[in-house]
């Protein structure tokens, strides 16, 4: 360890006076970036998944639809994402001819496979919803529809926050793959200080932490929204 | 009002209700008991269509309900129903629970024809005969302020204006059940379906609930109530239902039925419950 102090001081050299705090700060925009956006698109497909998974199924097109749905679900949760993110990167794109920037690609291929997984929670979701909230609404002449968004999936969200505050958390520590396909994120930044500091001992470790501080960040900031939707249940 | 033609309910191999035929008039108060397992409250959801019934038709207002090509939304909206459990809105506080389903009725019809007028309008430039356009004399605000003004006088008439905005979950049974009924009353709805309305209820709060319902009795709603409580459905009953496996053996007024019952099953079960 003896020489830890002068791999301080090479690494604040490339970090503060060679702009290497420039890339950091890019990738942390990216990485965070990568898991709102891909969290965003998760929720709002997984929320359709769920929906559709709960519809009785009577008519043709909800079975459809399902089926539809558990081919969607199979096929995200059975390859790994960096196996998404090269097929969507190199395989798709390239045969559909469509020209998109590789954030855009990680924004998507994170969304989409969020969404497989975020699907099964919101469907746990709905399902610890007490069946008699549905009925009083449809009684009232509301829609499946109308009733599914405005009554059951907002206690549902409420139920399974905790279990969403998880999947977000794995997505951002997930987004550290972003780098197969080109795209700018933590590890990128950290690497670049490294290869031009010729030593990786500090750029990692600071890496490290600075993955652990926006995960607790993210943690408390679950907590915090956690007791605001618990309002209603609380007796005042 | 309410026409029930051979109504079936099936689940799997179960026969709940083996073809029921009763005709429900405007202004009756329709009391329907019998031993549990008997099918009422299954008859009482198939009504509003809760359940879809297997076989038969409910005339509503000369359209039948049970027929799968209606929207049943919109009939619904004009029949209140009253839960057992409750189940008011959770996520909703004391008015919200009350005004949801008018505003958002209210605001889904005005954008309806605002999209048609716009149609009507785009086809009247472009054509010689001018058809006349849907009449707005409505905004959301009012829709709104009118909801929630209806929301209060109904909450002051149970005296519990007080709790407009609290949470159900800070509420008692009986205060529940209470904005439960005026939450199904402020669709103004032709008739209200009870299911059980006190069974869920602490013995010194089914009285509050019981006399709700008089009053409701006593203005002329149409109500048809599934219950226990004997002595209730004499008071305020104008016809008592006998029901027993899936089938009415008895209907006729509630001094006939409970003094004078016809049917050996009714006699049973009265002299087991009263």
């Amino acid at each position: 360890m003896g020489n830890f102090d002068k791999k301080l001081i090479r690494f604040w050299e490339i970090f503060y006076y060679y702009n290497g705090y420039k890339k950091v700060l890019l990738g942390l925009r990216n990485t965070v970036y990568i898991a709102v956006f891909g969290l965003l698109l998760g929720i709002i497909i997984g929320t359709i998944i769920a929906i559709i998974k709960v519809v009785p199924k009577y008519k043709t097109l909800p079975k459809i639809l399902g089926v539809l749905c558990d081919i969607y679900v199979g096929l995200f949760r059975g390859t790994p994402v960096v196996v998404q993110l090269l097929v969507a990167y190199y395989v798709i794109l390239p045969l559909l001819g469509i020209n998109m920037s590789a954030l855009s690609v990680c924004v998507l291929v994170f969304g989409l496979n969020s969404g497989a997984y975020v699907s099964e929670i919101m469907r746990s979701g709905i399902m610890s919803v007490d069946p008699g909230q549905m009925e009083a609404g449809r009684a009232l002449g509301l829609s499946f529809r109308v009733t599914m968004l405005k009554i059951v999936v907002p206690q549902a969200v409420k139920n399974i926050l905790p279990t969403l505050g998880n999947e977000f958390i794995a997505l951002i520590k997930e987004t550290s793959v972003v780098s197969f396909v080109g795209a700018a994120d933590l590890y990128v930044a950290f690497n670049y200080i490294g290869t031009n500091s010729y030593e990786f001992m500090v750029p990692y470790l600071v890496m490290a932490i600075i993955y652990i501080i926006l995960v607790l960040i993210i943690a408390i900031l679950i907590k915090a929204m956690e007791r605001r939707l618990r309002k209603s249940d609380r007796r005042n | 009002m309410i026409d029930v033609i051979n109504l079936k309910k099936r689940y799997g191999n179960l026969e709940v209700l083996k073809g029921i035929t009763i005709s429900i008039k405007e202004g009756e108060k329709v009391a329907i008991i019998g031993p549990s397992g008997s099918g009422k409250s299954t008859f009482l959801r198939c009504l509003n269509c809760m359940e879809d019934p297997t076989s038969g038709s409910i005339i509503f207002e000369g359209v039948d309900i049970a027929d799968m090509r209606v929207d049943i939304n919109i009939h619904r909206r004009h029949m209140g129903m009253v839960f057992q459990q409750f189940n008011l809105f959770n996520n909703k506080t004391v008015i919200e629970n009350i005004m949801l389903a008018p505003v958002y009725i209210g605001i889904h019809d005005l954008r309806e024809k605002k999209f048609k007028n716009f149609f009507i309008k785009l086809r009247n430039t472009f054509s010689k005969e001018k058809k006349p356009l849907y009449e707005i004399n409505t905004t959301r605000e009012k829709i709104k302020a009118e909801a929630r003004e209806n929301a209060m006088r109904l909450l002051k008439r149970i005296g519990l204006e007080d709790k407009a905005n609290v949470y159900p979950s800070t509420l008692s049974g009986g205060q529940k059940q209470r904005i439960a009924i005026i939450r199904a009353l402020a669709m103004n709805p032709k008739v209200i379906l009870f299911d059980e309305p006190t069974s869920a209820l602490d013995p010194e709060m089914v009285g509050e609930v019981l006399d709700l319902i008089k009053q409701l009795a006593k203005e002329g709603m149409t109500l048809v109530i599934v219950t226990h409580e004997m002595g209730f459905a004499r008071e305020i009953a104008t016809r008592v239902l006998f029901m027993d496996e899936g089938r009415i053996l008895e209907d006729n007024t509630p001094e006939e039925i409970f003094s004078n019952p016809q049917n050996p099953r009714t006699k049973e079960f009265l002299s087991k419950v009263l």
